[in-house]
């Protein structure tokens, strides 16, 4: 039975091109449609315009019906009763969507009051019923609780149940899971499935994430520039693709399932926010199969396969075959290098140890505690290699990076980069160092003086040695990032996400670093530009024999790039090896934990995967479990007997050899790995 | 490129020619500024008048002239004289100069004093920072108005505008180091310390362009509050000493003939508004030009 159905949906702000255009879709029950797209692609403003809850100053033409009545043009009034009772939304970030001084029984109780009249006591029941359903241990307790007592998963499960309190006819969900990590997105995911499961309702799920889509959704809306290009059965459209941007949107995404490493294609260029009116298809500028009849007007959407696969696309015939379409970039080759072992190290960490100290009280400041943010963690990173730190957030992977990067004595143990231990450095001996030790930051809207233009703040570097840039070397840089040397009179806020982070890299260059630590260079960025920056991150190190140190919490990505990867929790290396080894026969439970809640971009592999999910959240930080610190989220501690429990509960598990294996280097620090030292598989 | 080399050679101000490629350079930006150059002009017009006016008058500031007290305009004297015989606009030009130094310079002293504090202790963090807020907030607590009043006859006339910037200078001081703290922490500043910038050359550079706004605006404050303080304390006597007049002595002299004998009062009282609105409107204009994200700039994308 069709639940929802949206015809010809239009969302415009007051002056400006519409943020959506024409879009429309059904969707049934107990059925999931997953919108995709990237940035500015006008998804959010889709779901917003679904619920009625845009700005006064946009105008929504078309239609939305629900159950056959018509929901646009409604007054707020008569929209709220149907909010919230046959429509629910549960939004990106549930610390604000949720009202911090109340507790979250009585929010979702109040919830429940408002469309059913029901007393206190009764709705406050159902409440506890409901955080119940959604996987809140305790919930009669937890329901007295308010927000900033939940961790962002316990939040987001709030925010499910409170959209499932009256059984609503449909669901939107506006990006549920991207504020969470990956653990707990597949456990958050679990529980928007048992909704599903529980009220039988429409569900419009709105994510950047392909491999979300493809694990949870039936059918997949692709947006590009406010309107749907693409939309199918999801298996179909992940096999057949046949809109060239969403054969680029896919092959683009790192992938790490069976096929191995491919390497995905760039899609260049940024999404047009503003696409010209009658310019015909937004995507033209970008796509390598445009042909003239791309111009004049907007494509309609055709039927290209079977079950409604329908592609707004003049050119088909070219995309056919989904491979031929995007030309894969020549990769840098990697030149012959000696074995790791017989390479000199660029980077060596010992015991490294981070803590925290909290203090209460301003006048008389007592210690209150401690984070462990980084407990003694050691590796080395060898010339022209790169070593991912992995980890979920709050487990010290950016801690450790800050910490290597101020090349000062650490609290404890020992760093040093190029064979000098920066314990024992002067400031001058220090700052020349810093030549050859550069950082790429996360955000590149941050991470550039927005008052300084591109060409000054690639010659910085040069500045802050006192150096005058060699002639030509800012042009010279910029062509090694990619870039126009007419980017250089460009201040950053003229310049899109991908070419900003193009720029710190060029910065980062500028005196030839023999290392790089990258801060999650591209969890900022849109996939398809994502592949691009990736692209040139491989190309620089196989050119210029850089050893990057990688801090990622993309699995998929850290995949693609890294050599070796270190997987960190709580402040320790729970394992380390090389991603082969790593990735294909992981020894820690946590690292196959953190493997299987990767979602696959590919519905066949990621709907077949046997998972075991890992429960709960991180341990207060402050307050490690005693022993093996991972034990209270554990799957494997769970299932042990009592004598092999016990060595996890009083002994603080150490790395070890995984492998006797002298070609092998994979170290796990756990009692019982889960592949046994020459055990095989 | 030749731009950027441009800008390094002489690094920290902009380079007055505007590049082909980017949007214009500060004087540029200043110059499409309503405001900022209705400031200017008021500003420039009010000095012109205070320096160069007295030159043209017929009358000094301490003549006295004893065939005329307490007369209207005339043609002999523009705005008539005081009570005394002194030609009251010689007197308003000598006081509007007396009164120009002092708020400028008190401003100058004092922003900068609260740049320098503020920057210190926000960059520096640690045991530094808690002495220097700790000195500011106990300087804060003291009633400063009474401590100037006090002071100023004690250490002579000179001692004015030290201690007027003294008094004014903590509240800009905190406000600086919070800015400074959380731009401390924005990533870029962090990169430039990574690259190996010291200290100084990271304040210069990255964190004093994006706290300009915000001392444009404590100073355009700071010679506004310097310049009622200085009338204030005028006017309880505790400032300019006679025969010497400033806008606050003139003001007390010349209101309690107001209903009768209006000028002096007058004069006085719209210079000091003229002041007050020529910095205000240079300040406001200032700072939407030295903000980045602010209108024209953004048209260069």
């Amino acid at each position: 039975m069709t639940l929802l159905v949206v015809r010809d949906l239009t969302v415009r702000y007051a002056p400006g091109v519409p943020a959506v255009r024409g879009v429309g879709f059904d969707v049934g029950a107990g059925e999931v449609l997953g919108v995709v797209g990237e940035s500015g692609s006008g998804k959010t403003a889709l779901a917003l315009a679904m619920v009625g809850l845009l700005p006064p100053d946009a105008r929504v033409t078309g239609s939305v019906r629900l159950r056959g009545e018509e929901l646009v043009g409604r007054s707020d009034a008569e929209l709220s009763r149907i909010r919230g009772r046959d429509l629910a939304m549960v939004f990106q970030d549930p610390l604000s969507a949720l009202t911090p001084v109340h507790p979250v029984g009585d929010q979702i109780a109040e919830a429940v009051r408002i469309h059913s009249g029901a007393t206190w006591p009764a709705a406050r029941a159902r409440a506890v019923e409901l955080l119940d359903l959604v996987g809140i241990p305790g919930a009669a307790r937890r329901a007295r609780a308010c927000p900033h007592e939940f961790s962002g998963g316990m939040r987001q499960r709030v925010m499910i149940a409170m959209a499932i309190a009256n059984d609503p006819v449909a669901i939107v969900a506006d990006e549920p899971t991207t504020a969470l990590d990956v653990t707990v997105q597949a456990q958050v995911l679990d529980v928007l499935k048992a909704a599903k499961e529980a009220t039988g309702a429409a569900i419009v799920l709105i994510t950047h994430d392909l491999g979300v889509v493809a694990g949870f959704a039936d059918r997949i809306m692709v947006m590009h520039a406010g309107r749907a290009v693409e939309s199918g059965p999801v298996e179909e459209v992940y096999r057949r693709p046949r809109m060239p941007y969403t054969i680029g949107l896919l092959q683009s995404l790192p992938r790490m399932g069976a096929a191995g490493a491919a390497r995905p294609a760039p899609v260049d260029g940024a999404s047009p926010e503003a696409p010209a009116a009658g310019g015909g298809c937004a995507f033209r500028p970008r796509c390598p199969v445009a042909v003239d009849a791309c111009g004049g007007r907007d494509p309609e959407p055709v039927l290209v396969g079977p079950s409604g696969h329908t592609a707004a696309c003049v050119n088909t015939e070219a995309t056919a075959d989904p491979d031929a379409v995007f030309p894969l970039p020549d990769a840098v080759p990697r030149p012959a290098r000696p074995p790791r072992r017989e390479r000199p190290v660029v980077l060596e960490v010992d015991g490294l140890v981070r803590h925290h100290p909290l203090y209460r009280g301003t006048l008389l400041r007592r210690r209150a505690g401690t984070v462990h943010a980084v407990d003694g963690i050691g590796f080395d990173v060898r010339e022209a290699e790169t070593l991912a730190l992995v980890g979920e957030s709050g487990c010290g992977k950016t801690t450790a990076l800050m910490e290597i990067l101020r090349l000062a004595r650490p609290q404890r143990g020992s760093v040093a980069v190029l064979g000098q231990d920066t314990a024992a450095l002067r400031p001058a001996r220090r700052k020349a160092l810093r030549r050859d030790v550069q950082v790429v930051f996360q955000d590149p809207f941050t991470s550039l003086d927005p008052r300084m233009r591109v060409a000054d703040i690639i010659a910085e570097p040069f500045a802050a040695h006192g150096l005058r840039a060699p002639r030509g070397r800012v042009r010279e840089l910029l062509d090694l990032v990619g870039l126009e040397p007419a980017h250089a009179g460009r201040y950053p806020h003229g310049l899109s996400g991908g070419q900003r982070q193009r720029v710190g890299i060029a910065r980062a260059l500028a005196l030839e670093p023999r290392l790089l630590l990258l801060d999650e260079p591209v969890a900022a960025l849109d996939v398809s530009v994502q592949a691009g920056v990736m692209d040139l991150l491989e190309g620089l190190r196989n050119r210029l024999g850089i050893a990057y140190l990688f801090v990622a919490h993309d699995l998929a990505v850290v995949h693609r790039i890294a050599d070796r990867v270190a997987v960190m929790y709580m402040g320790r290396i729970v394992e380390i090896g090389s991603v082969d080894e790593v990735y294909g026969r992981p020894a820690h439970p946590y690292t196959r934990a953190l493997l299987d809640a990767v979602p696959l971009p590919d519905p066949r592999l990621e709907r077949r995967r046997r998972r075991v999910p890992l429960r709960g959240d991180l341990p207060d930080p402050t307050a490690p479990p005693a022993g093996c610190r991972f034990r209270s989220r554990c799957p494997r501690y769970a299932a042990l007997g009592a004598v092999d429990a016990r060595r996890c509960e009083e002994h603080d598990p150490m790395p070890r050899p995984m492998s006797t294996d002298r070609e092998s280097d994979q170290w796990a620090a756990c009692h019982h790995p889960l592949a046994e030292a020459g055990a095989g598989s | 490129m030749t731009t950027g080399l441009a800008a390094r050679t002489a690094p920290g101000r902009p380079a007055g020619t505007p590049s082909p490629a980017g949007p214009p350079r500060l004087p540029r930006r200043i110059a499409r500024s309503r405001r900022a150059v209705a400031g200017l002009v008021l500003l420039a017009a009010l000095f012109a008048v205070a320096f160069a006016g007295p030159l043209l008058s017929r009358w000094g500031w301490d003549d006295t002239d004893f065939t005329a007290f307490r007369q209207g305009p005339s043609a002999r004297h523009w705005l008539g004289t005081t009570q005394s015989g002194r030609d009251v606009l010689a007197l308003t030009l000598r006081g509007t100069r007396r009164s120009l130094v002092i708020g400028l310079s008190v401003a100058v002293l004092s922003t900068g004093l609260a740049g320098l504090v503020g920057t210190v202790a926000g960059f520096a963090g640690g045991r530094l920072d808690r002495i220097l807020m700790w000195g500011t907030d106990l300087l804060l607590v003291v009633p400063s108005f009474l401590l100037v009043a006090v002071l100023a006859p004690l250490l002579g006339g000179g001692a004015l505008v030290p201690l007027l910037a003294a008094v004014l200078w903590m509240v800009g001081a905190r406000s600086v180091r919070a800015m400074t703290v959380s731009l401390r922490e924005r990533e870029y500043v962090l990169a430039a310390r990574f690259l190996g910038a010291g200290p100084a050359r990271v304040i210069v550079r990255h964190v004093l362009p994006q706290l300009a706004s915000l001392l444009v605006v404590d100073a355009s404050v700071n010679v506004s509050v310097a310049v009622v303080a200085e009338s204030g304390l005028s006017y309880l006597g505790f400032g300019v000493r006679p025969p010497d007049v400033s806008l606050g002595t003139l003001v007390a002299a010349g209101q309690g003939a107001a209903p009768a004998c209006p000028w002096p009062f007058a004069a006085a009282a719209a210079m000091l508004v003229l002041i007050v609105l020529a910095v205000n409107l240079l300040g406001d204009g200032l700072r939407d030009v030295l903000d980045p994200e602010a209108g024209p700039r953004r048209g260069d994308r």
